[in-house]
């Protein structure tokens, strides 16, 4: 665990700046693997490896990248679930999450909240809707006794869901209707702070919008926070202002929305975008095709993480590991090609 | 207490009911099919058109479940041309997977029945069969080397425990019929791997699924689909589990592959935006029917059906800039009971008087550009 304590002090803390909701310093997430009879490590899968983005109040952050570079992981670190962090610091309204006793953690809980991806498989099949989205509710004392019917037919009402909803069990929604619930579920404990991880992607086109314009909705009527997760570009474009592309737990390129569809800087940032299908048979495409696919997490490559499939890579990229950079206000890139702007 | 029976419920005794019509009917259809030695002449057809390589003519697959005859594909018809990419659009359950696997025939039987329509496959020199009567062990025959299809979810679509080289190879030695000796389809093998763009194929053809990555394991499905040169690939929603990038590599090589072996494909998907990239005609489905069809200039260019316009509203665009995403009211009927009128009415913002009618026929706005909808109609009502 030597290397563990070393990756500790590797960051300049950062303090607290109220008009941030959620400032992420320097964050790791390294899952050992295990191998042999004894369960020895032998190894560290870097699934986030050196994450820094602060996160404004009332606004939504897009986090894009290929599956497999962290997103996701990222996402479940912020909020605590999946055990303890390898370095780095999380602060959410100036406190540190980590440091947290669990009680304080358990009354925090309701103040940052997480949608799943499947809708499919984040439901309980067993509880009826209204239980499943009223539980944490009873369970965190959010509402009195009397109150507590009322208050879930409110929540179930803002997100689309009719009363007579709560007695069937999830297995009679569609797609789209379970989403919803998963909504609910998660704003019924009025949250600051939400982690949308992937909530349209198993859904489809027109139900998709629907869900989209629910969540633009519900974040203007709470004053929510969100982290988008996704890897489709066009949606992430639609609903957040600023956006975060990830690359093999790195975050190379962060910035207004306008600033990196306009303007994308990173090579791995202008591939993806240029991987977009236009819906428009007569579009001219212009299209950057990535060689390979991204490498193991356990293995990065040396230097820049991205050099292996990089078009502009030179012989420094190799070897040093660039630093991130702010090219305009509000836009950083984390690239060699930016050293001398 | 009378309680509040939800829509579509069904008693007991009535889903017997059901059940023993179902039976009946089904119990016909496989005792037509189960026949030994059909005389070829039963299933031999003529192409409408010799340059198309599939004709789908009013197609209707049911299935025949305890709850009720759901329609999946009522009445479908369109054309693949030779050597061009069809595209299908629509949203789930709108009976796009059922359509192509009806033209495999690969439907699960008995529930499940062509009850009526033609779908001819063009097998060359002025051949053709009708898929809907074919026995199955013709069809055994035609399929991997007239029509073979790409799955959607190469996770699952690969066995996990043989290994590449096994699963692929077998596709071979079946469908392969000049009878190739063991290090001849090895050969074959490594060779297809190659041409997907595997650049380690003697590594890949020792390994199991599990050892690669999505989309490497959705070459090798292509690989097996490609195996024995068919004249039309169906590709089923083949990069929607993919990421971007990857997605970009794969239509590159669907593309490409098309051309190289000269052969159609019908792609399946509801990516407006695949769809423009790799589309030479676009099929609009909705509830089991074409709602509109035409080249894929005309149909982005001048969407006609109210579905097709919302569809294209519904996807938020790069580049455009929108404050609010369009979402189509409602959500698609039971398909159980479907309303005798048009299936989209009540979704409908651009309903006409017409619109209670019957469901509306096809109009042609140009040879190729084909819409079903009254708004089109003035006074011909032409079929």
């Amino acid at each position: 665990m030597a290397d563990v304590n070393t990756i500790k002090k590797e960051f300049t803390p950062v303090t607290y700046d109220p008009q941030y909701i959620l400032m992420v310093n320097e964050l790791k997430k390294h899952f050992p693997i295990k191998s042999g009879m004894v369960a020895r490590t032998i190894g560290h899968v870097k699934a986030v490896d050196g994450v820094t983005f602060n996160l404004r109040r009332g606004t939504t952050m897009g986090l894009v990248g290929e599956s497999g570079c962290g997103k996701t992981t990222t996402g479940r670190t912020i909020l605590r679930l999946s055990g303890e962090k390898t370095g780095g610091q999380v602060l959410f309204n100036g406190k540190e999450v980590y440091d947290l006793s669990n009680k304080e953690m358990r009354a925090m809980r309701t103040k940052m909240q997480i949608i799943f991806q499947d809708p499919f498989s984040s439901l309980s099949p067993r509880l009826p809707v209204g239980e499943i989205i009223g539980e944490a509710v009873r369970e965190h004392g959010l509402a009195a006794k009397g109150e507590f019917d009322d208050y879930i037919d409110r929540i179930m009402d803002h997100c689309g869901l009719q009363p007579f909803h709560k007695d069937r069990y999830p297995h009679e929604f569609s797609g789209g209707q379970r989403q919803r619930i998963c909504i609910a579920r998660a704003l019924a404990l009025n949250p600051e702070f939400v982690v949308c991880d992937e909530p349209v992607s198993a859904l489809d086109v027109s139900i998709q919008a629907q869900i989209i314009n629910l969540l633009k909705d519900l974040q203007e009527k709470y004053k929510l926070t969100y982290l988008f997760i996704s890897h489709d570009l066009s949606v992430v474009e639609h609903i957040s202002d600023t956006v975060g592309v990830m690359y093999l737990g790195n975050l190379v390129e962060y910035g207004d929305t306008k600033d990196i569809f306009n303007n994308p800087l990173h090579p791995y940032t202008k591939a993806l975008f240029s991987a977009i299908p236009i819906p428009d048979p007569d579009a001219k495409m212009n299209r950057i095709v990535l060689e390979g696919s991204i490498p193991s997490p356990a293995n990065p490559p040396s230097g820049c993480k991205f050099h292996t499939r990089c078009a502009n890579c030179m012989a420094k990229c190799k070897e040093v590991a660039p630093e991130q950079k702010e090219i305009e206000p509000g836009h950083y890139v984390v690239c060699h090609l930016y050293d001398d702007v | 207490m009378a309680k509040n029976k939800p829509e579509g419920y069904l008693t007991a005794k009535e889903s017997r009911k059901i059940s023993k019509e179902n039976r009946r009917i089904t119990n016909q259809f496989e005792k037509q099919r189960k026949r030994k030695n059909v005389p070829e002449s039963e299933y031999t057809t003529t192409m409408h058109n010799a340059d198309n390589a599939v004709e789908f003519d009013d197609l209707h697959t049911y299935f025949f479940t305890d709850a009720g005859t759901v329609k999946s594909v009522d009445g479908v018809s369109f054309e693949v041309p030779i050597g061009k990419t069809v595209g299908v659009v629509g949203e789930s359950g709108c009976g796009k997977s059922v359509t192509s696997l009806s033209l495999m025939q690969l439907i699960q039987r008995p529930q499940g029945q062509i009850v009526e329509g033609e779908i001819r496959l063009n097998l060359g020199d002025g051949k053709a069969y009708n898929i809907a009567k074919t026995p199955n062990e013709k069809m055994m025959k035609l399929r991997g080397n007239y029509v073979s299809m790409i799955f959607q979810e190469p996770m699952t679509s690969l066995n996990p425990v043989f290994r590449i080289g096994e699963q692929v190879d077998e596709v071979i030695s079946l469908h392969d019929e000049e009878g190739k000796s063991k290090e001849a389809i090895k050969e074959k093998t490594i060779e297809l791997l190659k041409m997907v763009g595997i650049a380690n194929s003697e590594g890949v053809y020792q390994m199991y699924p599990h050892e690669l990555s999505g989309g490497m394991r959705q070459r090798v499905m292509i690989a097996m689909a490609l195996a024995c040169s068919p004249r039309i690939i169906i590709a089923d929603e083949p990069t929607t589990a993919l990421d971007v990038t990857i997605q970009a590599q794969i239509l590159d090589l669907l593309r490409h592959l098309k051309d190289k072996i000269n052969s159609s494909i019908m792609l399946i998907t509801h990516d407006l935006g695949v769809i423009a990239e790799m589309a030479d005609y676009v099929v609009v489905m909705y509830a089991g029917r074409v709602v509109e069809k035409g080249t894929v200039r005309e149909i982005f260019s001048n969407p006609c059906h109210p579905y097709t316009i919302g569809l294209m509203a519904s996807k938020p665009v790069v580049g455009k800039q929108v404050d609010r995403l369009y979402s189509i009211p409602g959500k698609v009927p039971n398909p159980v009971n479907m309303p005798d009128y048009c299936y989209y009415k009540d979704r409908c913002e651009m309903c006409v008087e017409r619109c209670t009618g019957e469901y509306p026929g096809e109009i042609s706005l140009s040879p190729t550009h084909k819409v079903s909808c009254y708004r089109f109609y003035d006074g011909k009502g032409e079929k």
